[in-house]
């Protein structure tokens, strides 16, 4: 780390007495640490401790933790990742039998999950607890304080102006003290100082606060979140229900501090489902508009009630939202046994192999008994295409709309292997231990069915009966904790940043004092945190008000003189005479080179004010 | 199908729109270009003779110092940084706190004074009101001939960002802003941008699939589009103030730039004015940006059941926020204000494009609706 030699102090290149000199008056401007040195403790343990502390709570860890959090994301964008897609990752370990294993051992395929992601955050959030505790106290201190009295010096402030009026340097004071404490400035004027010292903008401060406190918000709330979720989904047929138990789900994730009992009661039955296409254009066959409509009941023995559930309008139930994900056909089929019994009907859902709703499934028969009344199993594995054109030369759907429904299906003998004990997928067929049914010529048995055609299986092993279509859709049950809390942290977040980057926190001066000519001198100076360009702007505004109660005296000297035509002059000299806000042309400035010319009387005291590098008092 | 065939005819207008304002562009930047040659020709080597001992002839009164009647003495040496910004009647006098660098003057602007230059200057920004007309008219069309926001899909993100960073443009220059300078830099990249549009990333009009269908998506992606555009104009000044920054250091340190950095970058705006401008940009726009974010993250909640989960978009949305939050720190720890700060503005703003490009084209998650 050679960054760390920094100079806090705001003019590098000026002379240091203005450093001082703004630093003094400036102080306390924010609640930033100051950056200190990394000088290494000689201390023991303890010492060891606090040094480790206070790096880990300084601006430049701070900075350079949140680079590596950005740095770490990086990788879970591009190496599929196992929460997002399983599937991905699975066929991304069986391409790269080399990297694959370092991925894993990295925790490349989980890295927002990952020891060493968590490690960079939760430290990222230790450093921001670790800041904001302090930040609040200090705040809280210079609320509780009066703004920093005048700087000897106010001419080396950001923006300064004087002039000189007759009015009395108290009536003077007073009036400036009434004026700024009416624009919502906290006015200060110490015991005896012959000036006003003003303060403004603590919001700023506020909003900073708030939003790195509602950053821990939101990340308690994003952390509770994972650890309380749970999610799965379910296929459920036109005409079925669902009721929220574990057991009844198709698949089920959740995090790791949630429990069955965490479940919300609920149930509901698919009524009826809509899909609607585009019809024409570059887009014809995407689809418009999902819709299920849907009875749900809530809580043991509550009453069904009507609602629809559209693509972004999930079903809220307690905690629990519905989504609705998928749809698709599920043809019905009914199976004869060799000997003419019922084996097997009722709808098949099929999967969605492409957007036109080509699909794919399998039938499974457990029931069966061959021709001559042996005990055996039956598997049917096929397509389903809801939009057939026998003109298009392809077998996939046209659209998918159910215009043309037909299947295709080959079948197979043998065991299923649903008795291995394995857990087996619904929609595929295990085929290894079954034998194709073959035609006489040898090749494979494979049908296409139209509704209400049937499947003679060969040497009358049994029939298939397409009876119709019917449709289903599939749901996302997920579960989630603290969703509220993150909205909340969040909107924090925002509002508390839009305060802090939009407010400027400033301070302004003004003195008056009698000058050797028994005129009194009104200086008014303004310090904001950075460069501001309204700034200036503002104290301008303030003097212009100011001096309808210290109106400009005419100068007593002809030294001062030439400095109305000069306004003149300048003006035009200055950037056009813009008078610039934000735009880019901060300090509208020009070069002074009459300024060692400035010959002006120094006032009172100030003669050997030149190498005074901190002026008395300053600090409260 | 007679709604349909009036859509197509409003795409195909959209698209003349579309090409008449690129000529309107492409002889915007050829007049911009005349700004700059005919602006090349007074040599107003304000920065140099600023920095190398205060005697600026010619135009540049006497001035400043005379403001200060009652304490300019004592501060006399010193006063060579301060100057002074009019307002009507009291003249405050301004004095960067980051020293003499800080108070150095701004460029006069590309045309330089130069009569012509500025003629040409001005007739560059009539030009390109033009084309944003035709431009937003182009935009417009496209958006009523699919009938919802005109962001449904690359080409129309890419031409609608465009639109947005010269509407930004125009807007600083209606509010008087010095910003005619941006020109130049900024005509040029919208005219590769809407020349990838028109070429790459055209798609024809279309509807939405239903999971873009939400006003979330409206307020989400119309954010995004206007938080790039003004971080692209943040990240133009940002790059000028290296290249002027350069200039200034080696100006200070006795160095002679070429003569055609001299000219180019004398007549910008000083580097701390520069970096003003860019930090200001990048700071109002980083609420904005982080509302766009919350939005996203609202929309995917309503419409996947999650409200966050990684997906390439949403990583690089966060990495952007993240970088972009460093470059705030950085400026606010003294140590890395300048031009370690700048490098970080040109960071983030380049994983803002990342995630608009990039991550459209190579990964698919599930914002890839956004068809190439
Ligand atoms: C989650 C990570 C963080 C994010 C996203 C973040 C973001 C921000 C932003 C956007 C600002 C506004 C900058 C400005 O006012 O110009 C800011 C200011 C600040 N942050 Fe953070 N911050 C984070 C963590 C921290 C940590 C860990 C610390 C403590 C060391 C910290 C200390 C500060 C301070 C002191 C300021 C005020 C600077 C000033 O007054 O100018 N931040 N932060």
């Amino acid at each position: 780390m050679s960054t760390t030699q920094t100079d806090s102090d705001p003019a590098p290149a000026g002379g240091t007495e203005d450093a001082e000199a703004s630093r003094e008056a400036g102080a306390q401007l924010s609640t930033a640490p100051g950056e200190d040195r990394l000088n290494v403790p000689s201390l023991g343990l303890l010492g060891w401790l606090r040094w480790t502390w206070r790096q880990l709570t300084s601006m430049r860890v701070a900075l350079i933790l949140l680079f590596l959090v950005s740095l770490g994301a990086v990788p879970g964008s591009v190496i599929p990742q196992t929460s997002v897609d399983a599937v991905k990752v699975e066929e991304f370990r069986q391409k790269h039998d080399v990297l694959a294993p370092i991925y894993d051992r990295l925790q490349l395929f989980d890295v927002y999950s990952s020891v060493w992601f968590s490690a960079i955050y939760i430290l990222l959030f230790i450093s921001l607890a670790g800041c904001i505790v302090p930040r609040s106290w200090q705040f809280v201190g210079q609320l509780r304080s009066r703004p920093p009295r005048a700087p000897r010096r106010l001419n080396r402030m950001p923006a300064y102006t004087t002039w000189r009026t007759d009015a009395a340097p108290e009536e003077v004071l007073g009036a400036a003290r009434s004026l700024l404490g009416g624009k919502r400035f906290r006015t200060d004027r110490a015991e005896g100082a012959d000036s006003v010292a003003a303060e403004k903008g603590y919001l700023r401060e506020a909003g900073n606060l708030v939003f790195h406190i509602a950053l821990i918000v939101l990340l308690l709330a994003f952390a509770a979140g994972q650890l309380w979720k749970a999610e799965g989904s379910k296929l459920v047929i036109k005409g079925d229900g669902f009721a929220n138990t574990m057991t009844q789900y198709d698949d089920f994730r959740s995090g790791s501090l949630f429990s069955a009992d965490d479940l919300d009661t609920f149930g509901f039955t698919l009524k009826d489902f809509h899909a609607s296409f585009e019809s024409s254009g570059p887009n014809k066959n995407t689809p418009r508009d999902y819709r299920a409509d849907i009875t749900y009941w809530e809580g043991a023995d509550g009453a069904e009630k009507p609602a629809r559930i559209e693509v972004n309008k999930p079903l809220q139930v307690g905690d629990s939202k519905v989504y609705l994900i998928a749809h698709g056909y599920a043809p019905i089929v009914s199976v004869k046994d060799g000997k003419g019994d019922i084996a097997y009907r009722g709808p098949v859902p099929f999967l969605q192999q492409d957007t036109n709703l080509t699909s794919s499934g399998v039938v499974k028969v457990t029931d069966y008994r061959d021709a001559r009344g042996r005990k055996d199993q039956l598997g049917f594995q096929g397509f389903f295409v809801p939009h057939f054109d026998p003109k298009s030369g392809t077998m996939f759907s046209q659209s998918p709309m159910p215009k043309n429904p037909v299947m295709f299906l080959t079948a197979y003998r043998g065991d299923l292997g649903l008795d291995a004990g394995l857990a087996q997928s619904v929609y595929q067929l295990d085929t290894s231990n079954m034998k194709q049914f073959k035609e006489k010529n040898g090749r494979a048995f494979a049908k296409r069915l139209d509704p209400g055609g049937t499947m003679k299986l060969p040497n009358g092993a049994g029939t298939l009966k397409f009876e119709g279509i019917e449709e289903w859709a599939n749901f996302t049950v997920s579960h989630q904790k603290g969703n509220g809390w993150a909205l909340a942290g969040a909107l924090a977040a925002i509002v508390g940043l839009a305060g802090s980057l939009f407010i400027q926190r400033r301070r302004v001066w003004v003195r008056a004092a009698t000058g050797p000519d028994g005129q009194t001198v009104v200086e008014m100076a303004g310090l904001g945190r950075s460069d501001s360009a309204r700034l200036p702007e503002e104290l301008g505004e303030l003097a212009d008000e100011l001096r309808r109660d210290a109106p400009v005296a005419a100068p007593p000297e002809p030294t001062t003189a030439d400095s109305d035509s000069d306004a003149a002059g300048s003006g035009a000299g200055s950037g056009a005479g813009e008078p610039d806000t934000g735009s880019g042309s901060g300090s509208a400035s020009d070069p002074e080179p009459g300024a060692e010319a400035g010959p002006t009387p120094p006032t009172a005291g100030d003669a050997e004010d030149g190498a005074a590098t901190s002026p008395r008092g300053e600090r409260q | 199908m007679i709604i349909a065939a009036a859509n197509e005819s409003l795409a195909e207008i959209s698209n003349y729109f579309v090409y008449s304002a690129m000529a309107v562009y492409i002889l915007t930047f050829f007049a911009y270009i005349a700004e700059w040659v005919f602006g090349s020709r007074s040599r107003v080597a304000r920065t140099a003779a600023e920095l190398t001992g205060g005697k600026t002839g010619g135009g540049k009164s006497a001035k400043g110092g005379a403001a200060v009647p009652a304490q300019a003495g004592a501060a006399g040496k010193e006063s060579e940084g301060g100057g002074t910004a009019v307002l009507e009647r009291p003249r405050v006098v301004t004095r960067s706190s980051s020293g003499r660098r800080g108070d150095l003057p701004d460029g006069p602007g590309a045309a330089a004074g130069d009569e012509q230059g500025d003629l040409y200057g001005r007739i560059a920004v009539s030009l390109m009101v033009l084309a944003f007309l035709l431009h937003f008219s182009g935009v417009l069309t496209r958006s009523l001939s699919v009938q919802r926001a005109p962001w449904g899909n690359m080409y129309e993100f890419s031409t609608t960002f465009s639109m947005v960073a010269v509407g930004a443009y125009l807007g600083f220059l209606v509010a008087r802003k010095n910003v005619r300078w941006i020109g130049l830099p900024l005509v040029t990249t919208v005219l590769l941008d809407l020349g990838l549009a028109v070429t790459v990333l055209y798609t024809e009009s279309d509807q939405l699939v239903p999971a873009l269908d939400s006003y979330w998506l409206w307020i989400h992606v119309s954010l995004a589009i206007v938080c790039g555009a003004l971080f692209y104009l943040g990240c133009v000044g940002t790059i000028l103030y290296l290249f002027r920054d350069r200039y200034e250091t080696k100006l200070i340190a006795g160095g002679k730039p070429s003569a055609f950095a001299t000219s180019v970058l004398e007549r910008l705006p000083s580097a701390a004015s520069l970096d003003k401008f860019a930090y200001r940009i990048n700071a109002a726009v980083f609420p904005f940006w982080t509302f766009t974010i919350v939005a996203g993250a609202i929309w995917a909640g309503d419409a996947w059941g999650r409200y966050w989960g990684w997906d390439p978009k949403e990583v690089w949305s966060f990495i952007t926020w993240v970088v972009y939050a460093c470059y705030l720190h950085a400026r606010a720890t003294a140590g890395w204000k300048g031009r370690k700060a700048a490098y970080l503005a040109l960071l983030a703003f380049a994983t803002w494009l990342f995630n608009y490009y990039g991550v459209n084209v190579l990964f698919d998650g599930q914002h890839s609706y956004a068809d190439v």
